[in-house]
């Protein structure tokens, strides 16, 4: 599902593109845009995990932790403790799914804040990272190989290739980062169940108006657990790939912030901290925005340390922007309707602003 | 006694579609308890909102110590000495009896730090609650109090504002004996002090004991006064009702029969110590009356299994529903149209199709993913059965007229096989056209075979509609009432807790 919001970031991604390569044609290289893919794909799917716990009005802290927990007991477990990568992953997903089976509870059950009980895991998971290694850094040895795992996880495939050869091209073309290929399925499979299956519509439901959709029947505690569910489960998938990707991994610096940078995209992309609102596509393109302003700082020479104010700068001007023009749409529509004489839109909005005879008597608190 | 310092003459404040009050006049003495009575939207708290300020009159005179105003602010309100003290108290739960009663003018100390003066605030309250008896100090957190304490809070604020009028709101509608029994000390004191009170109450007894003059309001005007030797429960009813209600009722095509919903010993968390019994019976609409506060809403809650059953057992066609669980009534053919549309029943910026699947969505997606057309069509198809007026099915909710929501509200339902349905407070806020249609559209309902029960506070509505009338009074029911039973005067005597004179009409218990 594409809505007109997801074309005024697609229209923002392109206009800082063009203007990037304008300045610095390094821009697109296919080395550089092949690296900013794969950072794409790596941030992406934490994003869009992130994004079925904003839909339901929740967040996620811990996810940042999560990729450096579970990293480093996958590394641990296939490297020293010689489990089968393909069992190491489902243990590891399976343990990151009940991460999020405990978070929900403790949100949508015992009625803690989620910011609160996601703050507690970030640092209780962290934490316990740095003890599990004793606060070293863990990675491959020499010696160490899993091919096929590696190649899933950290390869490159020039789809492009036989395309290009037919149209009778014979350079070098752009090595696809199975990453994105890994975001892209992840990336249809949350659309199609958010946008299309029953459980999207509940969580829809829920971010929107919670005691609507328990007078409806949803079981709103059940699905809210669901969404922390899925979230921690991606994040766990996620980590295993970072995990791969960075090849070592320091407990205490892996995975910094990087639950900050998933709301980033979120928001970018047209998610309300709210809940209710948002669409997938948003989210991705959210991400590569992200990506292409980290890449414009290191192309355009500009000091990394200024890396974080650039985002945040960009965010701010974003949402911002996106605000004033929903709502100025708003009074154009509003305007427009009344013009058309069209007396029910416009009437109705004045009558709900009359005040309620049923209310009860006036304030006087202060 | 002296002249009066406030008056109200021929005020008068419509709404769309309602004349909320229509050439209301009123004065208060010092010193006086006035005792305001009426049923349910009958103009108490229209009238109460002018008097605060909040609301201004389109045709009238308020007159405060002589000076002659259309309107009051609330600034002026304050000025006049007007204070309240609501039904919800606004107290802040974190601060102390002190802080809160003089919230927002607190002496200051400390110079250009302006740090509040905690012992001034304390030396001010300390003989407040002295005079009114108070058994709490100044400095504990309200949060500790009870409701009565609260209230007694708020009195002293408004002492301490110099207020010369007290306008309590249902003062005792969730007090102990005791507690009221205090406050209507407190009532007495407060007049001992020559500070008047206009007491609102549902409780006729106790404005029997504490006003010095009655003013009963009916359809936004003054029905009548009755003076102190003139008080008593009969005289307040009988100016309380006496409308012309019309005739709309339309029988059942056939005879009702079995029961649907039978009710056996229920309690409710608002109610704990009473019962309730009541059955629905398939093919009938039964109403469910009583005054606000009566513990009707709360019943609903319960039976949909929003909230949780303390005792009892709820039967759908024989079969017993799970206590709390909302989708065990849905899987047994109860239904709730809830009392507030806007925040219980509808998703309002998400499109009427999608509001009408939502409690069924599953019957739409075979598969895992929802099937748009299958939806859209069945939201076409109640469009055109209920009359929702909307261009598309795919326009947002919020967008539409009151009795469209509620008829959205309904479809979400009437999609699916309903064999109860209740209905709280349906027709509030509603034009009159699509009122019409609401009742016949129950009437086809119940002639289908669905048991309806509907809670509503609106009398023409509960008589005109009805097959047999049950009312609530303080979380049991006080009475069932068949038609040949039906008045107005009857479903009001049970409504305020009284026996009806001929118990050969009453059958429940």
């Amino acid at each position: 599902m594409i809505f007109k919001k997801d074309i005024g970031l697609l229209v923002l991604i392109l206009v800082v593109g063009t203007v990037v390569a304008i300045i610095n044609p390094r821009f697109l290289l296919i080395g550089n845009i092949s690296n900013t893919a794969n950072q794409v794909g790596l941030f992406g799917i934490l994003a869009i995990a992130q994004a079925f716990v904003i839909l339901t009005g929740g967040i996620e802290l811990s996810v940042g932790a999560i990729v450096a927990l579970l990293g480093v007991v996958f590394i641990d477990l296939i490297v020293n403790l010689n489990v089968h990568w393909v069992l190491a992953v489902m243990i590891v997903v399976g343990a990151g799914m009940l991460m999020g089976l405990i978070h929900g509870v403790l949100v949508a059950k015992v009625g803690m804040q989620p910011f609160v009980v996601t703050l507690c895991a970030l640092l209780i998971y962290r934490g316990t990272a740095r003890y599990y290694t004793e606060d070293a850094t863990v990675g491959f040895g020499f010696g160490a190989s899993f091919p096929t795992l590696e190649w899933l996880t950290a390869g490159r495939s020039e789809l492009f290739g036989p395309l290009a050869r037919l149209i009778g091209y014979d350079g070098p073309t752009i090595a696809v980062p199975h990453t994105l290929i890994a975001l892209a399925i992840v990336t249809i499979l949350a659309g199609v169940v958010l946008h299309r299956s029953v459980l999207g519509r509940y969580l829809f439901a829920i971010g929107k108006n919670e005691e609507a959709a328990r007078y409806s029947g949803i079981a709103t505690s059940r699905i809210t657990m669901v969404a922390y569910v899925i979230c921690c489960g991606l994040a766990a998938l996620d980590a295993i790939v970072l995990a791969m990707y960075t090849r070592s991994i320091a407990p205490a610096v892996h995975g910094n912030f990087y639950e900050l940078y998933a709301i980033a995209a979120a928001v970018l992309g047209g998610f309300s901290l709210r809940g209710g609102e948002g669409s997938i596509v948003g989210v991705v393109l959210g991400t590569i925005l992200l990506q292409v302003l980290q890449n414009l700082v290191n192309l355009l020479g500009i000091p990394s340390s200024l890396n974080f104010a650039v985002m945040g700068s960009v965010i701010l001007v974003g949402v911002l922007a996106d605000q004033q023009f929903t709502r100025y749409r708003k009074r154009s529509l509003a305007q427009a309707s009344r013009l058309r004489g069209d007396s029910s839109i416009a009437a109705r909005a004045a009558a709900a602003r009359a005040p309620d005879p049923s209310e009860s008597v006036p304030r006087h608190g202060a | 006694m002296t002249d009066p310092f406030l008056e109200l003459i021929g005020i008068r404040k419509s709404y769309p579609g309602v004349v909320a009050l229509n050439a209301v006049s009123l004065s208060v003495c010092p010193g006086e308890v006035i005792g305001l009575v009426g049923e349910n939207g009958a103009g108490k708290s229209t009238l109460m909102k002018v008097l605060g300020g909040v609301v201004a009159p389109e045709a009238g005179v308020i007159r405060t110590d002589g000076v002659e105003r259309q309107a009051l602010t609330v600034h002026d309100a304050m000025a006049a000495g007007i204070a309240f003290v609501h039904q919800e108290l606004n107290l802040f739960e974190n601060l102390d009896v002190a802080a809160n009663v003089f919230i927002g003018r607190e002496m200051l100390t400390g110079g250009f730090m302006k740090l509040v003066d905690t012992r001034a605030l304390q030396r001010r309250v300390q003989p407040f609650l002295r005079r009114l008896g108070c058994d709490f100090a100044a400095d504990v957190l309200v949060e500790t109090l009870s409701l009565a304490q609260r209230q007694l809070v708020e009195i002293v604020k408004a002492l301490s504002r110099e207020a010369r009028l007290v306008i309590m709101d249902e003062p005792t509608s969730s007090l102990t004996l005791t507690e009221t029994e205090r406050l209507l000390s407190v009532v007495a004191a407060l007049k001992a002090d020559g500070v008047s009170t206009i007491f609102i109450s549902h409780r006729l007894g106790e404005v029997e004991r504490c006003a010095d003059r009655v003013v009963v309001l009916r359809d936004g005007s003054v029905a009548g006064e009755l003076s102190r030797e003139q008080v008593n429960h009969a005289a307040m009813i009988r100016l309380m009702v006496g409308r012309e209600l019309k005739g709309t009722y339309t029988p059942p095509a056939n005879a009702p029969s079995g029961e649907a919903l039978e009710i056996r010993d229920a309690r409710t968390l608002t109610f704990p110590d009473q019962t309730v019994n009541l059955s629905v019976r398939q093919g009938e609409i039964l109403g469910l009356a009583g005054l606000v506060g009566s513990g009707r809403t709360e019943l609903a809650r319960a039976l949909f299994g929003i909230d949780r059953l303390l005792g009892g057992t709820v039967r759908v066609a024989g079969a017993p529903l799970a206590s709390g669980r909302p989708r065990s009534a849905i899987e047994q053919g109860l239904y709730l149209v809830p009392e507030d549309r806007k925040r219980s029943g509808l998703l309002l910026d998400v499109s009427v199709a999608q509001n009408i699947s939502l409690p069924n969505l599953r019957a739409y997606a075979p598969g895992m993913l929802v099937a748009v057309g299958a939806e859209r069509r069945n939201a076409e198809r109640q469009k055109n059965s209920l009359g929702i007026r909307v261009p598309d099915v795919c326009t947002a909710a919020g967008v539409l007229s009151g009795g469209n929501q509620q008829k959205v509200v309904l479809a979400k339902w009437l999609s699916m096989r309903p064999r109860v349905i209740v209905l709280d407070e349906p027709t509030r806020g509603i034009d009159v056209g699509s009122k019409n249609d609401i009742y016949v559209l129950l009437r086809d309902l119940a002639d289908a075979g669905v048991a309806i029960l509907m809670i509503s506070s609106d009398m023409e509505e509960v008589i005109g509609v009805c097959d047999r009338i049950a009312v609530m009074h303080e979380g049991g029911i006080s009475g069932i009432l068949d038609r040949p039973a039906f008045s107005e005067h009857n479903v009001l005597r049970l409504a305020v807790g009284a026996r009806l004179p001929e118990p050969a009409s009453q059958n429940g218990s």
